[in-house]
């Protein structure tokens, strides 16, 4: 075949893509001839797939590519290969049993999905948990912030090729899946939150493992930043790499360290405070270029300063019932309900019927790891939600995968693709 | 099997069911409203556009707008310099089931002035169109199409709306709606003997069909490496050599 260019003959909206040739615009065919060929620039387009099972995907992503050589001219990302309708199965589950599902979405950070979907419930119902509740599960997801953010640091490097930060950081993971196994009873699907409170109170000697977590993880966490942080393959790599303005991150959506790397100081915690997170004494790290080196030096910042937020938490810890007095939510304890007749047909109530919620829906999002993540539940008051949506931060900010590659190389679409940070389980739902 | 487990089995061959607690979806309206600014703006700005105004647990607000006069009403929130509503935090719809609208929602958040705002749009059974919100958030590009893919509500001027989370190829209609069983329309013989069958073109969207014929090549098997489209690997295109 004659090496020539294909120029697609499309309306772009100048509105849309202001100066920038790469920026993706929709395909909308005019009158007339629908290409032209230029015969005379070097180059044979192909169309290629990475994916839907290749390692740099992490996942079931999909993309197809068109190539010019190496310069990546079109990225189409296909998902939906591990969709399990976790939406749908809600709306035949109670309240309480959905739990289970929250956690197989994000697996890199599970404690945050529990947390989020009990926390939208308990707002739709009116129950505000204990004190101590409010601060274990602080301590839950700020944990599974540094949990998900060190898989996130492990896999980026390992993809372009440094391979001992991986060691470092899946060996302080390890403790933290050993912290989650203790309190839990389970290393990823932990399924720990309850409407109205935890499925149990911290076992004792819980907080000093944190504790002692927390102590060792910070020199690692140096550590890592003097493999990478002024290493020259990974500034090579990740400069200029990926870059995406405030403004566009803005209109597509993203949020998280993905958004704030691009200047946009953004942060659930900061500006809708949840569970008393305007009393902590935290920072919110914002990058100025947007590209993949800022999101980078903002994850590790934010690993920082969520170990802030741990040692404030353990301080604050108070004492008291982990659960809310409410009987509307929480069953009562196992001596009552095997001794007192009251207790047990409550007991009886509670799981046969399940929880039952008011008329009324809740939109309410915390931050995740991956950023902004919405649960949106909608009740006719009985015991199993008419709707449950789950606004995941992944599937938004890898819509916007196009918009950064188109132009790049095709070693720097697996550099951006790993930047972003997605989990496909909670893509695809 | 008792009866109880018959049961399971029977409710996954329907759609989900109304809780027998459950009257009217919508909650009766509380006395005086906190307010709102950009609902009271609203309000000013297009009158009889603001259809009902609701505020659900506690602190939300919802602003009910008629289907046709979405898209102005939602340019003029992100563009008005007082509200700025410049951040799309979610678009979805709701099916309450039983021949009621569709909801379309629209969860909005302005960075600068931390507001939040809910608008919905309610779309007859009979008429499930409304305007994209594409050229406002880009954001709402692929939420848009998972909309469509899920409720069957189409969007008019978004530029690529096709199936976003099921095959390109699915046949049994769209899974978030009430009157979808759990298990799916077709049995699950047909549903196996339908992977089965898929050709490599199945996994493609038309634009990358179109490319691939501009281009003069087939499209690759996504599932059987050196594959094209027309030569079909042992499995049909789907798993196999992997």
């Amino acid at each position: 075949m004659a090496l020539r260019r294909l120029v697609y003959n499309v309306t772009r909206n100048p509105e849309l893509s202001p100066g920038g040739a790469l920026v993706h615009a929709p395909v909308i065919p005019v009158a007339g001839e629908a290409y032209e060929v230029h015969e005379d620039i070097a180059g044979e387009h192909m169309l290629i797939n990475i994916g839907p099972q290749h390692p740099a995907t992490h996942g079931v992503l999909r993309l197809v590519l068109e190539l010019d050589g190496e310069t990546v001219i079109r990225c189409i990302p296909h998902i939906g290969y591990l969709h399990s309708s976790f939406e749908k199965l809600g709306e035949y589950r109670d309240w309480n049993q959905i739990i289970p599902l929250t956690d197989r979405m994000d697996y890199l950070a599970p404690l945050i999905y529990n947390c989020a979907y009990a926390m939208a419930v308990e707002k739709l119902m009116g129950v505000t948990v204990t004190e101590r509740c409010k601060v274990v599960r602080v301590i839950c997801m700020e944990m599974d912030r540094i949990f998900s953010h060190l898989l996130w640091l492990g896999t980026t490097a390992i993809d372009l090729g440094a391979f001992t930060v991986f060691l470092y950081t899946f060996q302080q993971r390890e403790k933290i899946y050993d912290l989650h196994e203790r309190f839990t009873g389970a290393r990823i699907t932990t399924s720990s939150t309850r409407i109205g409170g935890m499925m149990a109170d911290l076992p004792a000697g819980w907080i000093t493992q944190l504790n002692e977590f927390l102590d060792n993880f910070v020199p690692v966490l140096d550590e890592c930043e003097t493999l990478l942080t002024e290493n020259a393959i990974w500034v090579g790599r990740t400069q200029g790499v990926g870059s995406i303005s405030g403004e566009d991150a803005i209109n597509w959506g993203l949020s998280g360290p993905n958004l704030r790397a691009s200047g946009v100081a953004y942060d659930v915690r900061k500006d809708r405070p949840y569970y008393d997170y305007e009393t902590y004494d935290f920072d919110v790290p914002v990058g100025e270029h947007g590209d993949i080196y800022d999101r980078y030096l903002c994850r590790m910042e934010e690993m920082r300063q969520s170990v802030r937020i741990l040692r404030q938490a353990i301080e604050r810890l108070p004492g008291g019932p982990i659960n809310v007095d409410d009987p509307r939510v929480i069953l009562p304890p196992k001596t009552a309900a095997m001794n007192d007749m009251e207790s047990m047909i409550h007991h009886f109530k509670v799981v046969m019927e399940g929880v039952r919620a008011p008329v009324g829906e809740s939109w309410f999002s915390v931050e995740s790891s991956k950023g902004e993540l919405g649960m949106y539940v909608v009740s006719d008051g009985g015991s199993k939600p008419v709707r449950w949506r789950v606004r995941g931060p992944s599937f938004i900010n890898i819509a916007a995968i196009p918009h950064m590659i188109e132009g790049a190389l095709l070693s720097d679409v697996i550099a951006v693709n790993a930047s972003l940070d997605i989990v496909l389980g909670e893509i695809d739902r | 099997m008792t009866d109880a487990f018959k049961k399971g089995l029977e409710g996954l061959d329907q759609g989900p069911q109304p809780s027998e607690a459950a009257g009217d979806a919508t909650p009766p309206p509380a006395g005086e409203l906190p307010p709102h600014p950009s609902v009271d703006a609203l309000r000013e700005q297009f009158g009889d556009a603001v259809l009902r105004h609701q505020v659900v647990a506690g602190d939300e607000h919802i602003v009910y707008v008629p289907p046709a006069r979405n898209l102005e009403v939602l340019q003029w929130l992100r563009d008005a310099p007082e509200h700025r509503y410049d951040f799309l935090q979610d678009l979805t719809a709701v099916d309450y089931g039983g021949g009621r609208e569709i909801q379309v929602v629209y969860q909005l958040w302005s960075i600068q002035n931390q507001l939040n705002l809910r608008v919905k749009c309610e779309l007859p059974l009979s008429a499930l169109e409304i305007d994209s919100v594409y050229h406002l958030w880009r954001a709402s590009d692929w939420l848009e199409r998972e909309v469509y893919d899920m409720f069957g509500v189409v969007f008019r001027g978004h530029p690529d709306l096709r199936r976003i989370l099921m095959p390109y190829n699915y046949a049994e209609g769209h899974p978030l709606r009430k009157d979808f069983p759990l298990r799916g329309r077709f049995s699950r013989a047909e549903q196996t003997r339908r992977a089965l069958a898929m050709k490599t073109e199945d996994h493609y969207s038309p634009m990358e069909l179109e490319i691939a014929h501009v281009l003069g090549q087939g499209v690759p098997d996504p599932f059987n490496a050196g594959e094209t489209g027309g030569q079909q690997g042992q499995f049909g295109g789907m798993g196999g050599g992997g």
